[in-house]
Formats: C-alpha cells, sequence, structure tokens
C-alpha cells in the first residue's frame, strides 16, 4: 500500500497565520523507508500525524491504503487506523503502569474488549512483549513500573510497542532524542530491521542527521511547512543540508504541535 | 501651611459605614420576624420543663443488651443502605462518564469537530447529570418513601440517583483534566474506545477515581442518616422514633454512636485511599 | 543486542499481590452483605404493577400548581428559607468568633483542647439532626431551622476562625500589647483586621451552603419550603408538592449562579 499526499496544507485550529505545511506533494511507495530531516518548527511532527490520519488537510487530497481517509465515515476511518502505527516523541506511557502491559498495549486494535480487559489483570502474552524489549536492551524492565525507567528508556520502550503492533505503516517521530549516540545507531538499526522484516512502510524523523544520511535510502527536507527536497540519500550533498539548516537554532526544541495534546486544537469543549 | 481655622478633610469612610449599619438595621426587621425568631419561647415554662427533662434523660445514655443489640442493628442497615447506594450509583455512573467525556471521541480525532450524532448524545448525557444532581437527596427519599413505603429502600434509591449524578460529573472532570497523552496515541494507532479508556485513561486517574469514590462512600453514611429521619430506614429512623418519644437516653447513645459511625468511617476512608490510591 | 536467543531466562513473574486481593475480596463482600440483608424486594420494586403505579404518581405531580394565591405561599416560604439561613449562619459567625478566641490557644492548652472538641461534637452532628432535637424545645417551625443551622455552624465556623486565627502573624497584635494597649483593643485593632477578609469568605460560602441546607430542613417541621413540602406530600397534593420541588430547585439554582457572578467580579 501506499501514500500520496497531493497539494496538501494543513493548519493549526488555534495558530492565527502561517500554515504548518503548505503545498505539500508527496508520494511514498509500500516499503520505502524515509527519513524526514529539517529545524525545528520544519512540521515534521505535524507531516506524520498528517499522514496518521490524525489531522485533516485544509486543502488537498490524502490518500493512504488506496482510499481518501476523510471522505470516509468516522468508523471506517478508524478500521484504517489498525493498519498504521504513530510513535509519537513523548512517551505515550501512563505513568503508573507497569511495563508489560504499557507494551502488549500495542495489541489493542487487534483485541477484543474481553482480551483488553484480561490482559490488564494478566498479561496476555508477556514472552512476546519480552521480547520486543529484549531488543532495545531493555528486557529486565519487564515488570517495572514505568515511571521508575529513565527518559531514554521511556522512549525505548515506546518503541517496543511498536515491535508488539502488526501495523504496516510505521510513523515514528524523534525516536533517538533521549539516547546516547551508541543506543540511538543501536535502536535506528532495530528499527530498519523490523521495518525491512514485515516489509512495512517506514518514515521517520530525525535531528541526527548523519544518521539518516547512513541508514535511510531516502530523506526529506522540511522547512517553514514545505517541502525543500526528496531525494535519495546519495543525492544530498552537504550544501543542500546547510541550506536547509540555515539560520536554524542549535538545540532542537519541540515542535508546533505538542506532544501531549497530538490531537487537541480548538477543540469543542461540551 | 495650615492655619488653626482650616478644618481637616471629613472622613470620607464614614458616609458609607452609617449607610452600611442602617441598611443591616433595616433588614434584621424581616429576617427576625420570617424566620419567627423568638428566643424567649425558649425560656417558656413550659417548654423550658420539657427540654430541661429532656436534657436530664440524656444521662446515663441507654444501654440495655436488647438496645445495643438494636442499635448496631440500625447501624448496619445504614452502613448497607449506603453501600448498596453507591454500588449502584457506579454502575449508573461509570457509563455516564464513558459517554459524556470528549477524549474517547472517534469523530473528533483529526478534525477537532465530533459527529452531531455524538455531539448530541454528549450533551444530552451531560445535562442528564446536572438534573440528577440537582434535586436533593432528602427529596428523592421523601417521594420514594410515598411510593415505596417507609423502609431502606427509599435511601438506597435516593442515594443511587443523586450520587450517580455526582460521581459521573467528578469522574468526567477528573478524566478530562488528567494526561490525555497516552488515550490520545492509543486511539490514533486504532486502538477501539473500551480499549484506549482501559490502558491510557484508567491508569493515569485510578488514584484519583478511587480517592473521591471512598469519599463520597464517606459522605453517603452521613447522608443516609439523615434520610432516615423522613422513614428511609437506619440509624436516623431509629433516632427519630427516640426523639419523637423523648427518650433521651436512647437517643443520647445513638448519638454517641453516630459520632463514632462517622469517625470510623473516617478511618477506613483515609486507610482505603492509602492502599487503594 | 539484537535477537537475543529465546532460551534466555524471563524474569520470575511477581507473585500476585495478596494483600491487594484479599482487600478487594473484602470490599465486594462487603457489598454484596449489604445488598443482601436490606432484603430489597426486588420485585416489588420492578413488577409491571409497581412501575405503574410509580408512573402514576409521577403523573400526578403534573401540572404544578400555579395559581396565584399559592405561588403567594411560596414566596413566603422562600422568604421564610433565606432569613433562616441567613440569621442561622449570622449567629453561627458571631458564636463561632467567640469560641474561636478559646480554640486558637489564647487562653491556655486546656481550654483549646476543650473548645475544639465542643466545635467538633456542634459540627459532627448533621444540620437535619439538630433541628429534630431543636423541636423539642422551640417547637415546630422555622425558630428551630435558624437553631439548628446555627448550632452545625457554630462548630463548622468556628474551627475555621480558630485555624485562621492561629496561623496569623502576631507581630502587629504583639506590638500594640507591648506599647500598653489592652488585650481586648488590641485583638480588635490589629488581629480582627487581619484575619477579617478570610472569616468573611468562610462565612459567605457557608451563607450559600446553608440557603441549600434551610431548603429541606423543613422536611422534619422546621419551616421554609421544606415544612411545604413535607405538608402538602403528606396530604398527597401533589401538584403543590410539584410547585414547592420547582421552587427549591430554582431558588438553589439561582443562588449558583449568584455566587458564581459574584466570584467572578470580585476577583
Amino acid at each position: 500500500m501506499s501514500l500520496a499526499l497531493h497539494q496538501v496544507s494543513v493548519r493549526h485550529a488555534r495558530a492565527a497565520s502561517a500554515a504548518a505545511l503548505l503545498d505539500i506533494d508527496l508520494k511514498i511507495g509500500p516499503g520505502e523507508q524515509v527519513a524526514l530531516i529539517g529545524p525545528s518548527g520544519a512540521g515534521k511532527t505535524t507531516l506524520l500525524h498528517t499522514l496518521a490520519c490524525s489531522h485533516m488537510p485544509q486543502t488537498g487530497h490524502y490518500e493512504i491504503f488506496g482510499a481518501d481517509p476523510w471522505a470516509l465515515s468516522s468508523a471506517a476511518r478508524h478500521l484504517l487506523r489498525k493498519r498504521l502505527f504513530l510513535a509519537p516523541q513523548t512517551p505515550p506511557l501512563p505513568a503508573h503502569q507497569r511495563v508489560v502491559t504499557a507494551v502488549l498495549a500495542g495489541r489493542l486494535p487487534q483485541w477484543s474488549l474481553w482480551q483488553a480487559l484480561r490482559s490488564l489483570i494478566k498479561p496476555a502474552d508477556p514472552r512476546a512483549a519480552f521480547e520486543a524489549l529484549a531488543r532495545f536492551d531493555l528486557q529486565g524492565k519487564l515488570y517495572e513500573r514505568v515511571d521508575r525507567l529513565s527518559g531514554g528508556e521511556r522512549q525505548r520502550c515506546g518503541l517496543a510497542r511498536l515491535l508488539i503492533s502488526r501495523a504496516e505503516l510505521l510513523l515514528v517521530d524523534e525516536p533517538l532524542s533521549a539516547l546516547d549516540p551508541t543506543l540511538a545507531r543501536l535502536t535506528l538499526q532495530t528499527l530498519l530491521q523490523e521495518a525491512r522484516a514485515r516489509s512495512a512502510t517506514l518514515v521517520c524523523s530525525l535531528h541526527q542527521v548523519e544518521l539518516a544520511r547512513a541508514h535511510f535510502p531516502r530523506l526529506l527536507g522540511l522547512r517553514d511547512g514545505r517541502i525543500v527536497f526528496d531525494a535519495r540519500s546519495e543525492e544530498v550533498s552537504d550544501a543542500m543540508l546547510a541550506e536547509l539548516y540555515r539560520n536554524a537554532r542549535p538545540t532542537p526544541e519541540p515542535e508546533a504541535l505538542p506532544a501531549g495534546a497530538p490531537l487537541a486544537g480548538a477543540g469543542l469543549h461540551l | 501651611m495650615t492655619t488653626p481655622s482650616d478644618k481637616p478633610p471629613a472622613d470620607p469612610a464614614w458616609h458609607g459605614r452609617l449607610a452600611a449599619g442602617l441598611l443591616g438595621l433595616a433588614l434584621l426587621w424581616p429576617l427576625l420576624l420570617g424566620s419567627e425568631f423568638k428566643p424567649w419561647t425558649l425560656l417558656d415554662a413550659q417548654s423550658l420543663a420539657a427540654a430541661m427533662r429532656f436534657l436530664a434523660s440524656f444521662l446515663p445514655p441507654a444501654h440495655s443488651t436488647e438496645f445495643l443489640r438494636q442499635a448496631a442493628e440500625a447501624t448496619w442497615q445504614t452502613v448497607a443502605i449506603a453501600t448498596a447506594g453507591m454500588s449502584l450509583a457506579l454502575l449508573g455512573a461509570i457509563p455516564m462518564t464513558l459517554l459524556a467525556t470528549t477524549r474517547l471521541s472517534l469523530s473528533r480525532v483529526g478534525t477537532n469537530r465530533m459527529g452531531w450524532a455524538a455531539a448530541v448524545l454528549r450533551q444530552l448525557t451531560r445535562w442528564k447529570l446536572v438534573v440528577l444532581r440537582s434535586v436533593p437527596e432528602l427529596v428523592w427519599a421523601l417521594l420514594f418513601v410515598r411510593i415505596f413505603g417507609l423502609g431502606p429502600a427509599a435511601g438506597v434509591l435516593a442515594i443511587a440517583l443523586t450520587y450517580s449524578g455526582m460521581l459521573g460529573k467528578v469522574y468526567a472532570e477528573i478524566l478530562e483534566s488528567s494526561d490525555g497523552h497516552a488515550t490520545a496515541t492509543l486511539i490514533a494507532n486504532g486502538s477501539g474506545r473500551l480499549g484506549a479508556f482501559l490502558y491510557g485513561m484508567l491508569p493515569e486517574a485510578a488514584a484519583e477515581l478511587v480517592s473521591y469514590t471512598i469519599y463520597r462512600w464517606e459522605c453517603a453514611i452521613r447522608g443516609s442518616v439523615v434520610m432516615g429521619f423522613v422513614g428511609a430506614g437506619g440509624l436516623g429512623q431509629r433516632m427519630d422514633e427516640s426523639l419523637k418519644m423523648l427518650a433521651g437516653d436512647e437517643v443520647c447513645a445513638m448519638l454517641i454512636v453516630f459520632v463514632l459511625l462517622v469517625a470510623a468511617a473516617d478511618f477506613v476512608s483515609k486507610m482505603l485511599r492509602g492502599r487503594l490510591a | 543486542m539484537n535477537g537475543l536467543a529465546t532460551s534466555a531466562a524471563m524474569p520470575p513473574a511477581p507473585r500476585p499481590p495478596w494483600a491487594m486481593l484479599a482487600l478487594l475480596l473484602a470490599l465486594a463482600s462487603l457489598v454484596l452483605a449489604s445488598f443482601l440483608s436490606l432484603s430489597l424486594d426486588w420485585e416489588a420494586l420492578f413488577t409491571a404493577e409497581a412501575i405503574a403505579s410509580a408512573a402514576e404518581f409521577l403523573r400526578s405531580f403534573a401540572p404544578p400548581e400555579m395559581a396565584l394565591e399559592f405561588l403567594r405561599r411560596i414566596a413566603v416560604g422562600i422568604a421564610e428559607t433565606l432569613s433562616i439561613s441567613a440569621l442561622g449562619t449570622g449567629i453561627a459567625a458571631l458564636l463561632g468568633g467567640m469560641l474561636a478566641l478559646p480554640a486558637s490557644g489564647r487562653f491556655g492548652v486546656l481550654l483549646r483542647l476543650a473548645t475544639r472538641m465542643l466545635l467538633n461534637v456542634l459540627r459532627s452532628v448533621p444540620e437535619l439532626v439538630w433541628a429534630a432535637i431543636w423541636l423539642i424545645a422551640a417547637g415546630l417551625g422555622p425558630f428551630a431551622g435558624t437553631l439548628a443551622l446555627a448550632a452545625h455552624t457554630t462548630g463548622v465556623l468556628g474551627r475555621l476562625f480558630a485555624d485562621a486565627l492561629e496561623n496569623l502573624p502576631p507581630q502587629a497584635e504583639a506590638t500594640l500589647r507591648i506599647n500598653g494597649a489592652g488585650p481586648i483593643a488590641a485583638f480588635f485593632y490589629a488581629t480582627l483586621p487581619q484575619a477579617a477578609p478570610q472569616m468573611i469568605s468562610y462565612v459567605l460560602y457557608r451563607w450559600e451552603n446553608n440557603i441549600r441546607v434551610a431548603t429541606i430542613l423543613g422536611v422534619v417541621g422546621a419551616g421554609g419550603l421544606g415544612q411545604m413540602l413535607k405538608y402538602h406530600l403528606s396530604l398527597f397534593q401533589m401538584q403543590q408538592a410539584a410547585s414547592v420541588i420547582i421552587a427549591m430547585l430554582l431558588l438553589v439554582a439561582l443562588v449558583d449562579a449568584a455566587s458564581f457572578w459574584l466570584r467572578k467580579a470580585l476577583a
């Protein structure tokens, strides 16, 4: 299955003027691995949320799994969501939950209510959670509480949930921000391995440009809501990167779409 | 420079104070009239004698075995009314909470607009919660005693109705104000509403939800004693009977039992909140 | 790191939380015992006849009585309710203020303990129970209601005032005393002005609450709308009762709105 964005513009409900994404034209084929790079505020998180059907485009046309999700009913659209997995930058794990339960929550789209309830009391498949955690070197934390983990451990825990899910489209937002360089490289390799093994499409936003260049066959450069370049990583020159990050702030900051409320906006409060 | 003939400026607050004082006095008169405030009736020879006799009979408090047995039964009945009422209230409140909260809306994801049917359902649920909460539980108890007669059924139903409104409202508020990131992500990744609730919302909010429920249970115990005075069973009804018979020793004993019951409920509530929350 | 051999030992599953399970079991048995011991006649509640008679009962409420003469009496009832609440709260503010002095430790530890115990007893007894008791001395009518509110609220306000007084910085009053002022004067010139805003806020909040309480206090005979409701219900005059209930709801809604608006205006 492929993704196609055609002349898509996205605006945040609360933002006064600037659009978050402007005139995006993008096609991603099945099984591709794409890295999203660009300075803070460029719109990377917004793009990932748009691809995840979490943000309706203001203008333009989005096609995923062969259908226009925003032309479908809300229920049909929700069925589409089972086939994708969005891993936000802030690990979405409740503080008092145990790691095993938090990781197994990746199976919720496939579980019936009864299975979900049972797994709360007694985890349904701790072995699978154990193996997923082991791939990020977290196997010892299986029965720990989430709030006893460090920031980097929580981030990898969120990625372990990705391994448990059965999605065909993996959308990952800044998975390496709390990891040291060695751990970052190893984590990235695990992600890529998994995507390849499932023949899943992987779109991953990164600040570590060199890692992106080294590991991803395709790079998408975003700046101020527009695509600056979309090229094979061999063809991306240092000059292009310098131009992309020109005048950018040195330390990355969280982007305009707050991680704590990826679906928020001027929401109705009834 | 001031000369001795210059007078200091007048006190700016004086007129206001005078006016406020006069207004207060003017309002006091109708208040006293309207509430038939006649403290001298307390000193009226007959009622004073009756009151003194009643107070004198307080001591010693009734302590015959038969009476203590009845008091214990009535106390258990009060606790049972409160517990049964709360259980029914929970059954009613949980679905209403799930309906009323906006965090579990599937149609809202990405569009920030709920489907109109969902929006209407949520608003209706919220209104229903308000109605249930507004009628005082004592009024419900009065009505239910009329329908079902004297006894605990009226108390259980009154608590169940009013408290389900209260619980539903506060639960919804607790859920709306807790961290929604985990839930939102689960829904974005295709989990169903109940799954997202169990794995995202509940772990975040459980402590506060449990704590408030236990606090309300404690209130329900006090409320069920009060409702007994209109015939809804338990310690309150027993106390009302003793009061009508001017049996001061029984009233005194039951007041002591009541204070102990409240203290015990307070202790149990603190202990449970420490363990479960 | 990748591909750990599946024969590697998983950490042992944690022991089941016995204490928690025991607690949950105890709670479940409490709930079950409650339902069983009450021997609620579920069939009587849910048979077709019971529902029919309940529906009949509810239907008898409509339309609520709207005759002018009756509405006038409701207005009197509302005025009575408001008077009960205002007087009761006012008396409680005075008495509570007086009791707050020993309760804040000004006259020694022993007196502090004794007064606090008294205040505790006063506020433990619910207003309705107080009303039933005061009826014996004051007879039927709103006077008993006023006394009941006064008794309960004295306990509440006395404790709140005492805590507020204890938490005040003592320098202002101490300075006056050092400079020769008498203790009572020093209290009125230094302590009271400092504590007053807090205390006034407590009194207003309790008054708002007491209006709601006064509305239903009358069901035991202590005046106001509550007494009207009991009276009409006992005579099976359902339509009049319906009007009284509506008046109660409106009164409470008005008080809620007024206090909300007032808070916004003052903030």
